[in-house]
């Protein structure tokens, strides 16, 4: 049997969308990163909104979010994105407009746009990816990184007398007037991923909705700044971030 | 014809901004220029022309969603004064290296630090010479008068568009909050979304249609390809420099003098030259306009005819530096300036240059 | 014609709505005008003043050393501005509350006592009117008409019921000016 006879459209299982560019993704092998991409991608495809469908990408791993999702996009300057949202969603309004923030451009340098945005209730979607660590420079230490957790900061682990206590982010948005929906999520298992993709439609659905600001939490795995086999990094999420970070929807109105 | 208003400079921005077809106004309270923020909110434009006034959490937060929303094709702004512009210069940055077009009015007071509220130009280092990281030129232009603030907020707006690039309007205290007679620009509709697509096709209006994604970005990792960048940047600040200089002579003709002063400290050195005039003395003043492009070419022409030049400024002795690389030896260059909000009247400006100058 | 005026006094007293009809008048009038102001925490308590210039011609500094009018109404006031009109200028000043009265002799001085007489008429809010009144009686470099008409543009419209009052404080004003020195 050859390659050309396999290919065929009743042979096909399963199929990439095509608003996933070509590009080879940058991330590490086993990174929640790429699968929430493809999340988001899928959705948009299905909900028929990529020609008015506006990402912000942050500064930190998803930084190359643009070249890997065929949209428009605006590279925020670290913690920004919600900011740059906020104008682009009031002087478009008709169109959709989303973050793609992670734990430390969103819980730490931004913080302060990220309360604003959602006590504005600025009808965005943000995609906040936990992973408890910074990726991109090195594994240092990010606001929402565990006690005890071992970063290129905290190398003896987060001491939380000295660097204090992780933060739930998620919690004190979700008790902001402005926020919709605010949901805690993960994609390490195929049940899990299923969840998560309809939470990413329904925020964006929201978005479309003007019903305020939605926020969609990855509690992801960082295996390389975890310096874990993905297998390992998949179990330690289950076994220490969820405790700390329970899934489910934290606030839905 | 427009009537005749009588306002503040800082209300004359945001009724020429308003009337130039201004999409969004993003800005954060401080004096001297809250004034602007307050008129846009009372003079509610999104009820009229469909302009998005915001009041942000923070300069930062502001300059950030006029990179947001330049970035969509918008004609948008913001404003503050030289604590607020400080935190802005993140944001300064990005856009300039996104090679976006928005305008920042900058109604400056007295520093370093919180410093006073008194009017001040001690940010012409930070406006011309970069301010935030990296090779990039804000176009400055240095209104002198009410009516100025709202012709250049209508001018900016302009050259912002015409090479994509932010555009400072460099006021002061006293520009912000004098009032003089003005009369205003009629108004222009706002670009409607199809006109922004045609306009501007390098907008991230959503792609409607086009094949290709817009991003606004201003990352390049690959260093041979941010080098590229970086020449095609200095090439349009080689363009904004032939095309866009602005100054105006006063008495320069025959002067033997030559006072060289912008905004606030031009108006002040008006005076100045009309006593020096009823005394016989030849003295005239040169004001640029534009800061960045900065007048070169004339001051080098009036060094060769003048016998001195003093810049007179709300600083330490900042466009001076400018002032001297321009004369390049050829002619005394002096410097005279008040700090900390304090202004020099015109009788002071007399003395100093008699004292520096004609001795 | 070219009239450069400073006008001082605590934050409260009406020094920049007065600076501001002052200026609104003279645009009626077709003159160029401009109004400076001292800006910030002082407009709410501390000493407030406001530069108004009404001009034939172009205008060049909005700030000045000197003035041909000094309208004073507190003794920090004068004590800061007494020497900086010019001479042979003109100094109108609030004799309430003055320990230090004016000593220069190279002016025209004027007295007007618009606080006590407001309070008597029971028209305090209109204080700034009569001391703008007695300004316009010695320097009538504006038309009466010309100050209502700016009055009215400077006061929003809820308040243009106030207007047959602020008239009736201007006219007042001008009745009780006295001079206290005039050269010849």
């Amino acid at each position: 049997m050859t390659l050309e006879e396999i290919i065929k459209p009743e042979n096909q299982v399963y199929g990439k969308t095509p608003l996933l560019t070509e590009t080879p993704m940058h991330y590490c092998p086993g990174c929640s990163h790429g699968v929430v991409h493809k999340l988001i991608a899928e959705v948009i495809e299905e909900m028929n909104i990529a020609d008015k469908t506006v990402g912000i990408a942050p500064v930190g791993c998803a930084v190359f979010a643009y070249n890997y999702i065929d949209i428009d996009w605006q590279e925020a300057a670290h913690g920004r994105a919600p900011a740059l949202a906020t104008a682009a969603k009031r002087l478009n309004p008709e169109n959709c407009v989303f973050t793609y923030q992670g734990d430390g451009d969103l819980a730490a340098i931004g913080t302060a746009e990220t309360i604003h945005a959602c006590n504005r209730g600025e009808n965005i979607a943000i995609f906040f990816i936990n992973n408890g660590i910074y990726g991109m420079t090195g594994g240092q230490m990010a606001p929402t990184t565990l006690e005890g957790m071992k970063t290129a900061t905290c190398p003896n682990g987060r001491d939380v007398s000295m660097e204090g206590y992780p933060l739930k982010i998620s919690e004190m948005l979700a008790l902001l007037d402005g926020t919709c929906y605010v949901t805690r999520q993960a994609v390490h298992t195929a049940a899990s991923t299923v969840r998560a993709k309809k939470a990413i439609r329904k925020a964006l659905e929201n978005s479309m909705a003007s019903k305020g600001t939605s926020i969609v939490e990855v509690v992801s795995t960082c295996n390389s700044g975890w310096k874990m086999t993905p297998h390992q990094a998949n179990k330690w999420m289950v076994e220490n971030m969820f405790p700390a970070y329970p899934l489910g929807d934290i606030k839905d109105r | 014809m427009e009537e005749i208003k009588l306002m503040k400079g800082n209300e004359a921005v945001a009724e020429a901004a308003i009337r130039c077809g201004c999409d969004g106004y993003f800005g954060y309270p401080i004096t001297p220029q809250s004034e602007i923020l307050e008129t846009l909110m009372a003079l509610e434009p999104w009820k009229t022309t469909g302009m998005v006034v915001l009041q942000a959490e923070s300069e930062t937060a502001s300059i950030n969603m006029v990179y947001g929303g330049a970035g969509c094709g918008k004609k948008v702004m913001t404003s503050s004064s030289s604590p607020g512009i400080s935190l802005m210069q993140e944001g300064l940055s990005y856009i300039a290296g996104a090679e976006l077009p928005c305008v920042v009015v900058n109604v400056t007071r007295g520093g370093p630090g919180l410093g006073t509220i008194q009017p001040s130009q001690a940010d012409y280092f930070q406006t011309v010479k970069g301010g935030g990281h990296g090779d990039y030129k804000l176009i400055t232009l240095a209104p002198a008068s009410v009516q100025e603030m709202a012709d250049h907020t209508v001018l900016a707006f302009d050259l912002a568009f015409k090479y994509r690039n932010p555009v400072m309007v460099l006021s002061d205290g006293i520009i912000g909050q004098m009032m003089e007679k003005v009369q205003l620009p009629p108004y222009q509709p706002r670009l409607t979304d199809e006109q922004v697509r045609e306009k501007c096709p390098w907008a991230t209006t959503g792609k409607h249609g086009r094949k290709q994604q817009n991003v606004i970005t201003s990352l390049e990792l690959r260093s041979e390809e941010m080098e590229k960048i970086n020449n095609r940047l200095q090439e349009k600040y080689n363009q904004v420099e032939q095309n866009e200089v602005r100054f105006e002579e006063y008495f320069c003709d025959d002067a033997e003098y030559l006072i060289t002063a912008f905004g606030s400290c031009a108006r002040i050195c008006q005076k100045t030259i009309e006593i020096l005039r009823s005394e016989g003395i030849k003295a005239g003043l040169l004001r640029p306009i534009t800061l960045y492009p900065f007048p070169t070419e004339a001051i080098a022409k009036f060094a060769k005819q003048v016998k001195g030049i003093l810049s007179v400024e709300l600083n330490a002795g900042q466009m001076v530096e400018d002032v001297r690389l321009a004369v390049n030896g050829v002619t005394p260059v002096e410097f005279y300036g008040r700090q900390g909000g304090m202004t020099p009247t015109p009788d002071e400006v007399v003395k100093a240059l008699k004292s520096k100058l004609i001795k | 014609m070219k009239e450069e005026i400073i006008i001082a006094g605590f934050g409260g007293q009406g020094v920049l709505s007065m600076g501001k009809i002052l200026a609104y008048s003279g645009l009626m009038q077709g003159k160029e005008v401009s109004w400076m102001p001292s800006y910030g925490p002082e407009q709410r308590g501390g000493t407030a003043n406001v530069t108004v210039i009404l001009s034939d011609e172009r205008i060049s500094s909005p700030i000045l050393y000197e003035f041909d009018t000094a309208i004073i109404l507190n003794q920090p006031s004068l004590d800061k501005f007494e020497s900086r009109i010019k001479p042979g200028g003109t100094l109108i000043y609030d004799g309430h509350g003055f320990v230090r009265p004016p000593k220069r002799t190279d002016i025209n001085i004027y007295r007007i006592d618009a606080l006590e007489q407001s309070i008597a008429l029971n028209m305090a809010k209109t204080f700034n009117m009569f001391i703008l009144g007695g300004f316009l009686k010695v320097r009538p470099i504006v038309k009466i008409e010309d100050v209502l008409l700016g009055l009215k543009k400077s006061l929003p419209e809820r308040h243009h019921h106030l207007l047959p009052q602020n008239e009736k404080a201007l006219r007042k004003g001008m009745e009780i000016l006295v001079p206290v020195h005039v050269i010849a």
